[in-house]
């Protein structure tokens, strides 16, 4: 029996040696092991078997089984790996042919520096506040100080839907509605739709957009005004930017400033595109909140100081990425837009 | 406004200073150089000549020879010119000469004569058109002065140094003058500032013999008018130093009297205006609002429609000026003028600029008028004129003046507390320093205690009070020495408000799933409303007007996103972009009452368009996923009544009563008008209301532990019936453990009657606490086929 034993063992593992495929393993462990198989009708003989050698024949019996078993597992991983091999090989695809396209979407580029200022102020604690476009020529104008006879204020300047009401020349007349309605401190930035009786040309529209920003607290200065310019400047142009404040006038600031930032083209050094200055002029408007307006929202100057500062998105958008033509931006061709 | 910086130099020390220093100090002290003009033209070996002899060239009619005597030697020149003659001295470019444009001037034959060197105009060196004087336009340069022959013509003409072309702020008319400059830039450079000594020397006769009555009849209109009278005048060119500092500064040389005038109002920013004394009619001016209906003759010989908001000089009977803004051609300078009026006066600037406006006429006067001018300024600048003219010659001035109006000035004074001061820049400034700048500005401070108090000079009339003396202290001392401090305070918390934080959110999504976002105007034309369609009488059609719009098609403020943004669909199909997904968030305007009385009501919107490619149900499908976001249950409700849009491919969006939106296909009639070809979604949803709505608090739900199980069913139904009334119908009797029913596939043709569709719906089942098995849920199912039959007069397929 023994000799039964191992020559089932030795039969066995040459057959599987020459299997190609599970199916055929399957087969043969059926053959083998199934409840009809040789090793199983084998070992239904053992009862025949004295007891002495039961115990034996049966421990052989086993290792044979076990034996069996495991190189049936091992052929069958081993094939399996092959064929795995076999059909990535197969499964090979061209890597270089396009992707199935998805359509991106894109943002408007003034909406995106709009964000992208909106979302700096924001890190800074600046609240986001917005006013409507049309507006009064109380807060566009009156409260902020303009003089009466500044030709602003003229129709040939300013669009106007009744004598009181216009469309905002301005960011400004939100800083009016702000602190007429919070008290200090205030820390916030508006952006939005402005308006001015321009024809459209290169770089005119009659519709651009603005971003204001107003601090008013105990204490504040044209030296913290000067630090959170440099600040902003070089969050969104870089750490190299260098400022340059030029006194100016505006109403609603006393004293008032220009601020020019380095030339983005050439960085300082001097180039045709800044007439060799080394500056991009008139990026900023910016000033401490002249007393009158304080006083005029009912916030007493003697206590709170200000400062405030606004640019134009439009300006800064075509800075950035390089446009010298305002209309690109409200002409909306999607080959434009697909671009930001 | 140009500052010929010789110029400038005849009233400050500013020798040691390069042009680029002088250009940065004052940029950064308020005056802000634009630009910087070189004066120098690269002229070289031209020189002063003096034509000798002028004789015919036998070889051509049009040629002259002429022998010209350029000091070291004579040279034989040929010349075409037609306005020279024997004597007169005029620039000779000889052999080897530059002239602008590196344009080289040789020794040369011309018809066989030689000719050795060139006579130059004003043009060929390089001077600008617009200022070259009327009798050397079209000709050679004669020169109106001696000057030694032979001498350089860079030194005759001034060709040398620059010109800064300096930007004026709003409140510093004073600037427009070089002497405003000039005290500015002796403030930023720490130099004495030198006023010029007014005099005049030989005056004769008295005023009153030549004129009778000089009276302002309107103090609204003139608040001071100073008036002088100059006889024996002989008008001729002025002298070439007093021509080529006007050019320098701008303006063209006219005569002795005109160029004098000029030459003031550029040294002192205040406009004089001289006039024919014997044109005024009873030998009076009067200072008076124009006639309504009255006319005059400008100098321009324009006839003028005045009214009675403007100022007018005249005499006993007709107006002869337009105060302030142009002389009349009756009382003009003429070639025959002996005795002039020399006018100054201070204007209402609102009124100039109104007048100036009005009538379309914008002079160098006029924009200076329109300004805040010192009142003072009116005595000095008439002095200093008749004191020009005296000196070149032009005329003698008789003794005496009018001076009317006001003339008792009252000073002003502002105090200045240092340590605001300090506080305010951020800096810590001595306070004598603080003095020491104001008194350089001519603002006359000293200590008081513990505020310096200051006199505001005339000409600064924009300093009213303490943050005014701040900002002048600041500029002077300068903002690049405060150094940059960061704000203190506490740490604030930015946000934005939840209507900018849905329109972000609203953004991110769309851009998400492949949508452009587009710009455009806020006003558009009211045309668009009747391309759309929109009935007279719809809210859509109640628009707000610009009353002042740069044309119609910037008039109306916009009620509805839709037209901008059929616009921008319109114009990419034209540019052969074959599809499209866009979107744009703005606001929409709308008011109760029309003529808008108050503020309008601004309404945040959202617009997005689709084209090519597409279909009803994707943008549908789009504007579902926004309302799944905020959790809005909304229900699509047919509109077939709006007539912009197709009226049976049209949808309102409803949460319970509010209307939130409305989508659709544009009507095809309406894309024709736009002139688009492709069939167009639009939807435009108000974003305040989903505000109000959106629930954007998450709470957990546990997610099931038991398996569900599925059935569907082909229902053959009337095509009255609409997908919505179904899943309406199921909803409402509450199955039991019905999930959800979903709709997933519409079938017509084929073994479906006329009349009817097959709708297929997916019904899965679940419970809470156990497995499911079939016979129950088959049970269940069968209610609801039997239901629908009924409800619906269905039947399966």
């Amino acid at each position: 029996m023994e000799q039964k034993l191992i020559k089932i063992q030795k039969d066995v593992l040459m057959q599987i040696e020459q299997v190609d495929n599970i199916k055929d393993l399957e087969n043969i462990r059926v053959q083998v092991l199934g409840k009809k198989g040789e090793l199983t009708s084998l070992l239904r003989a053992m009862g025949a078997l004295s007891p002495e050698e039961r115990p034996l024949m049966g421990k052989i019996a086993n290792e044979v089984r076990e034996i069996i078993n495991q190189s049936i597992e091992e052929a069958k991983a081993s094939i399996s790996s092959k064929q795995q091999e076999l059909d990535l090989i197969q499964e090979r695809i061209d890597v270089t042919i396009p992707g199935s396209f998805m359509a991106l979407g894109h943002r408007h580029p003034l909406m995106q520096v709009k964000k992208e200022l909106e979302d700096l102020f924001l890190s800074m604690g600046y609240d986001v506040v917005e006013g409507p476009e049309i507006d009064t020529v109380e807060n566009n104008f009156d409260d902020l100080n303009a003089p009466e006879d500044h030709p602003s204020r003229d129709k040939t300047d300013t669009f106007y839907i009744t004598e009181n009401l216009l469309l905002r020349t301005q960011t400004s007349p939100v800083q009016i509605r702000t602190m007429k309605t919070r008290k200090p401190p205030i820390r916030i930035v508006s952006a939005g739709r402005t308006f001015r009786f321009d024809d459209v040309d290169d770089t005119h529209s009659p519709m651009f957009h603005q971003m204001e920003c107003l601090v008013v607290d105990k204490g504040v200065t044209m030296a913290n005004l000067k630090d959170s310019i440099d600040k902003f400047v070089r969050a969104l142009f870089g750490e190299n930017m260098k400022t340059r404040f030029r006194p100016h006038n505006f109403p609603f600031t006393e004293p008032s400033a220009e601020v020019d930032v380095s030339c983005l083209k050439c960085m300082g050094t001097g180039c045709d595109a800044c007439s060799f200055t080394g500056w991009s002029m008139e990026l900023l408007g910016c000033g401490m909140v002249h007393p009158n307006v304080l006083r005029n929202c009912g916030i007493d100057p003697d206590i709170y100081s200000g400062y405030a500062f606004g640019m134009g998105i439009d300006r800064v958008t075509m800075v950035k990425y390089g446009l010298s033509d305002i209309r690109l931006l409200f002409d909306n061709d999607i080959r434009f837009l697909e671009q930001f | 406004m140009l500052i010929p910086i010789n110029w400038l130099k005849d009233y400050v020390d500013i020798d040691k200073l390069s042009v680029r220093e002088l250009s940065d100090g004052l940029t950064l002290s308020g005056s802000h150089v634009d630009s910087i003009i070189n004066l120098n033209k690269g002229i070289r070996n031209v020189v002063v000549g003096r034509i000798l002899s002028l004789i015919s060239h036998e070889d051509a009619d049009s040629l002259k020879i002429a022998q010209v005597d350029v000091g070291s030697k004579v040279v034989q020149i040929v010349t075409g010119a037609l306005n020279i003659k024997t004597g007169d001295l005029i620039p000779i470019a000889l052999d080897g000469a530059v002239l602008p444009g590196n344009k080289i001037i040789e020794d040369t034959v011309i018809r066989g004569q030689a000719s050795q060197g060139m006579m130059c105009s004003y043009e060929e060196l390089g001077v600008e058109d617009k200022l070259i004087p009327k009798e050397s336009r079209n000709g050679i340069l004669i020169l109106p002065s001696e000057f030694e022959l032979g001498r350089d013509i860079n030194e005759v003409l001034g060709f040398e140094g620059s010109i800064l072309d300096i930007e004026i702020t709003f409140n510093r008319p004073d600037c427009l003058s070089i002497l405003g400059i000039a005290r500015e830039s002796a403030a930023t450079f720490e130099k004495s500032f030198n006023f010029p000594d007014i005099e005049i020397l030989k005056p004769e006769d008295e005023i009153g013999q030549y004129l009778k009555e000089v009276r302002i009849d309107s103090n609204e209109l003139c608040t001071r008018y100073y008036a002088k009278v100059i006889k024996d005048v002989k008008i001729g060119p002025s002298p070439l130093w007093l021509q080529r500092k006007i050019m320098d500064a701008g303006m063209r040389p006219v005569n002795n009297i005109v160029d004098a005038t000029n030459y003031v109002m550029i040294e002192m920013g205040q406009p004089l205006h001289a006039f024919d004394l014997e044109k005024m009619k009873g030998r009076k001016v009067i200072v008076r609002a124009a006639r309504e209906g009255e006319t005059i003759l400008t100098l321009d010989k324009e006839i003028r429609q005045l009214s009675n908001d403007m100022c007018v000089i005249a005499d006993e009977d007709n107006a002869q000026c337009i105060g302030g803004v142009m002389g009349g051609y009756e009382s003009e300078i003429t070639e025959n003028t002996q005795l002039i009026i020399m006018e100054c006066a201070n204007f209402n600037s609102k009124s100039i600029r109104f007048t100036s406006k009005k009538l379309g006429l914008r002079s160098e006067a006029s924009s200076r008028n329109e300004k805040a001018l010192s009142p003072r300024n009116v005595s000095y600048a008439n002095e200093r004129v008749c004191q020009i003219i005296e000196q070149i010659g032009a005329g003698t001035i008789v003794n005496g003046h009018y001076d009317v109006g006001v003339t008792d000035f009252k000073e002003k004074t502002v105090t200045m507390r240092p340590y605001k001061c300090d506080e305010l820049l951020g800096v810590t400034i001595d306070t004598d320093r603080m003095i020491r700048i104001l008194n350089s500005l001519e603002i006359e401070s000293r200590i008081e205690g513990d505020v310096i108090v200051s006199k505001v000079p005339h000409f600064r009339p924009d300093i009213e009070q303490e943050a005014d003396l701040i900002e002048e202290v600041g500029r002077i001392y300068g903002f690049e020495k405060i150094e940059p401090q960061a704000l203190k305070g506490d740490i604030l918390k930015g946000t934005r408000s939840d209507l900018g934080n849905l329109e972000e959110s609203i953004k991110c999504y769309l851009s998400g799933i492949g949508f452009c976002e587009i710009t455009t105007y806020s006003f558009i034309s009211p045309k668009k409303y009747a391309m759309l369609n929109i009935p007279q009488g719809s809210d859509l059609n109640r628009d707000i007007r610009i009353i002042n719009p740069l044309g119609e098609d910037f008039s109306s403020m916009r009620t509805t996103l839709l037209p901008g943004v059929m616009d921008v669909v319109a114009k990419n199909t034209h540019y052969g972009n074959k599809k499209g997904k866009l979107y744009e968030v703005g606001n929409i305007f709308r008011s109760e009452v029309i003529p808008i009385i108050d503020l309008p009501q601004e309404i945040r919107t959202l617009s997005m368009a689709m084209y090519g490619d597409t279909d009803y149900y994707q943008m549908k499908g789009v504007v579902d996923n926004i309302f799944r976001q905020y959790q809005i249950d909304v229900e699509h409700l047919s509109v077939n009544d709006n007539p912009s849009f197709h009226p049976g491919r049209t949808a309102g969006i409803y949460h319970k009563d509010t209307c939130l939106g409305i989508m659709g296909e544009i009507h095809p009639l309406v894309a024709k008008r736009f002139d688009i070809k492709e069939k167009i979604y639009i939807a435009e949803l108000n974003l305040e209301n989903i505000l109000s709505l959106q629930i954007t608090e998450r709470k957990y739900s546990e997610i099931p532990k038991f398996p569900s199980i599925t059935r569907d069913m082909a229902l053959v139904i009337g095509d009255e019936f609409e997908v919505g009334e179904v899943i309406k119908e199921v909803k409402r009797r509450n199955y039991a453990f019905l999930e959800k029913v979903e709709f997933f596939d519409m079938y017509k043709g084929k073994g479906i009657d006329e009349g009817f569709k097959s709708l297929a719906f997916s019904f899965v089942f679940r419970s809470k606490s156990r497995t499911l098995n079939d016979e129950e849920i088959n049970q269940i199912f069968n209610h609801i086929v039997t239901d629908l039959q009924k409800s619906f007069n269905a039947r399966l397929r």
